[in-house]
């Protein structure tokens, strides 16, 4: 296995509404800090992979329109992947991982506001039993967390413990788009209240990858990705226990989480209800520093907020304030598909 | 700087999907009110029912009848429902446990209000007068107050007339906003002005622009006005009548290379027989009453363009 980096992450403001900026308009800005940061010019770039949704933007292949803002001509190594851009950087990993690449651009973006996101989401669902039924995004993260509630893994007041603690984090996330003390709400679906759903919103990130020497030169401390792993559970809700992640814990196993422990998390668990399941399949304790980016409770921009996951824990690795950090992203209702990476920082205890 | 565009945007699609012997048996017995599942090796019953186990992988065929009543495994209250889901009153989403079944199946709860409904209550199928095969034969569940029988039994699967494909519906709405650079090109076409935005690294004028270069990978700034003339630098001649479209075939689609440009845009070309459009031959718009962007473009009349003229920009 190669040595492979996260050298450099930028990510946009989230903002509830960018009606003035097009999708490669929102994402040029994030691009052109991660190529600055590493001082690489574009056509340096051995591989470059995006994430993001046709369903967002209501457009096919709208993801062609963003690759405008990477310089894709003359032609570049290039991919696409119809998820989070978490699953984008997976792919190029395993691109540097086959030596084919040294150098990855990873960038992912949506921009929710054009559509109703509660219902653009339930076109990814199962379109026989399921779709047909239009469940929106809030009401499946309901059922599960009705299931938390009866099995006695948490209560109303401890989700809105959590909500609070993020948008308290996010208050020093100058890219949140939600800080501060934010009230529990009317329930959207109950039990869930306003406090306990992410906002809607418009963003993108971007992350470079390197590979050993190459990661050296470009980042005084690289934020090493010593194991990586995703895995997905059945696609029908009725068939998983919904008060565990399975597939989060065995990702987790394989990336090699459990080993030693972790100091950060960066989890990705749009709804409250999600971080208590997640806490319980990657045995997180309060030795642990959850979402102090804030997470995506405090900023999700949909198909950006996993590798901002990522980009989050690798940054704190950067600056010194980590040493080995956990980041998950997730695709799917209902915590349906997750993501784990393990990040270190060299030289930790010098 | 034009204040920012926007328009509504519908994205509609009739998805028609061909099913399954499980699928195909399971929304066939929804229509005949008759709710089947699956057995797995391990002695599970599915409902609903998958064609491969989702441990295993193996293949699953064997059907099984069960009850058209359950018991909710967990819920939500929907206080608020979207136009398309099952009620449109409130009501609570249900996973739902049937008897002689080991998994839930996702639908609508008829209740009146969130304190009617609690985990490990006792409901039933509320069928739809109307039903199709499909999920939403079921027209919801409601309170049921008998006990649970684990009903189930060895189902053939075989049905007149069986449901082979369905048809989902979708829609969804969106309000589209094309962005700064688009919006300036279409702020200036409904004042039939055509405007490109230069590169400020490699100076190429992009037409329509979209806001950046994608040679140099930076944003285009710098509005520069272009055409009306132009050239062709290629074309092709169109012998299908698209649908909806009142243009009469055969006629020419081209590459108009328009003056001060480094892109070429494509529009259709008229005024001329389809056979005597050639490369070189030098166009302008034509607008026509209200039109937000150019109808076609015809011959100016000027001789043709030398071919080094255009040739990068073919």
């Amino acid at each position: 296995m190669r040595d492979v980096a996260i050298v450099a992450f930028a990510q946009t403001d989230h903002l509830r509404q960018t009606d003035e900026l097009s999708e490669v308009e929102i994402l040029m800005p994030v691009l052109h800090q991660v190529l600055d940061a590493t001082g690489l010019r574009a056509s340096d770039i051995g591989f470059t992979c995006s994430g993001s949704s046709d369903y967002l933007a209501g457009r096919a292949f709208s993801f062609t329109m963003a690759l405008d803002g990477v310089g894709a001509n003359p032609p570049i190594s290039e991919s696409h992947v119809e998820m989070d851009g978490a699953w984008a950087l997976y792919e190029a990993w395993v691109k540097i991982q086959t030596g084919q690449a040294d150098t990855a651009l990873v960038y992912s973006y949506g921009k929710s506001s054009p559509g109703e996101v509660r219902d653009v989401l339930t076109r990814q669902l199962d379109p026989y039993y399921v779709g047909p039924l239009w469940p929106d995004s809030v009401a499946l993260a309901a059922l599960q967390a009705q299931a938390l509630i009866d099995a006695g893994d948490t209560d109303e007041t401890a989700l809105a413990a959590i909500a609070h603690r993020s948008r308290v984090a996010a208050a020093d996330n100058p890219h949140a788009q939600l800080k501060g003390a934010v009230p529990a709400g009317d329930y959207v679906v109950r039990p869930l209240r306003t406090g306990d759903c992410p906002p809607v919103g418009d963003g993108a990130a971007a992350v470079i990858l390197a590979a050993g020497d190459t990661a050296r030169a470009l980042c005084p401390r690289p934020a090493w990705i010593r194991g990586i792993d995703h895995r997905i559970e059945a696609h029908s809700l009725g068939v998983r226990e919904l008060t565990d992640s399975p597939s989060t814990r065995l990702a987790a196993t394989r990336a090699g989480a459990f080993e030693r422990p972790v100091d950060t998390a960066e989890l990705h668990a749009p709804f409250t209800s999600q971080e208590v399941v997640l806490r319980k399949a990657l045995r997180l304790d309060d030795s642990v520093d959850v979402n102090p980016s804030g997470g995506a409770l405090a900023a999700n921009p949909v198909m950006a907020a996993g590798l901002i996951r990522l980009g989050e824990a690798a940054a704190r690795i950067h600056r010194g304030e980590s040493d080995r950090a956990l980041a998950h992203a997730t695709s799917g209702p209902c915590l349906q598909q997750n993501m784990v990476a393990v990040l270190e920082g060299e030289s930790a205890h010098a | 700087m034009p204040e920012t565009l926007s328009a509504p945007l519908v994205v509609e699609f009739p998805f028609t999907r061909s099913l399954g012997p499980v699928q195909s048996a399971f929304l066939t017995g929804l229509r005949e009110r008759t709710v089947l599942g699956v057995s797995t090796a391990g002695g599970k019953v599915l409902v609903p029912p998958v064609e491969y186990d989702p441990v295993t992988a193996e293949e699953l065929r064997e059907l099984t009848e069960v009850a058209a009543t359950g018991t909710v495994t967990t819920w939500a209250w929907n206080p608020a429902p979207r136009p398309a889901q099952p009620l449109a009153t409130p009501f609570a989403w249900v996973l739902v446990r049937l008897d002689g079944a080991d998994t839930a199946l996702l639908h609508a709860l008829d209740a009146p209000g969130p304190d009617a409904v609690h985990s490990g209550m006792r409901v039933r199928i509320r069928w739809a007068a109307e039903r199709t095969g499909a999920i939403t034969d079921i027209a919801c569940f409601e309170p049921y107050d008998g006990g649970d029988t684990g009903q189930s039994a060895p189902h053939d699967g075989e049905f007149t007339d069986p449901v082979t494909g369905i048809v989902t519906p979708a829609r969804l709405d969106y309000r589209y906003t094309p962005g700064r650079a688009q919006s300036a090109y279409l702020d200036a076409l409904s004042r039939q002005h055509i405007v490109g935005e230069r590169c400020p690294s490699c100076h190429k004028v992009y037409v329509p622009p979209r806001g950046a270069c994608p040679t140099c990978g930076v944003a285009t700034t710098e509005q520069v006005e272009v055409g009306p003339r132009g050239t062709v630098t290629t074309f092709c001649i169109v012998n299908i009548k698209a649908k909806n479209l009142d243009i009469e075939v055969p006629y020419v689609y081209a590459h108009i290379a328009l003056d001060g440009a480094d892109l070429a845009l494509h529009a259709r070309i008229g005024g001329i027989p389809y056979d005597q459009v050639r490369m070189g031959l030098r166009v302008e718009p034509v607008w026509t009453e209200g039109g937000r962007h150019p109808d076609h473009y015809r011959p100016t009349g000027e001789p043709d363009a030398d071919y080094d003229a255009y040739k990068e920009l073919l």
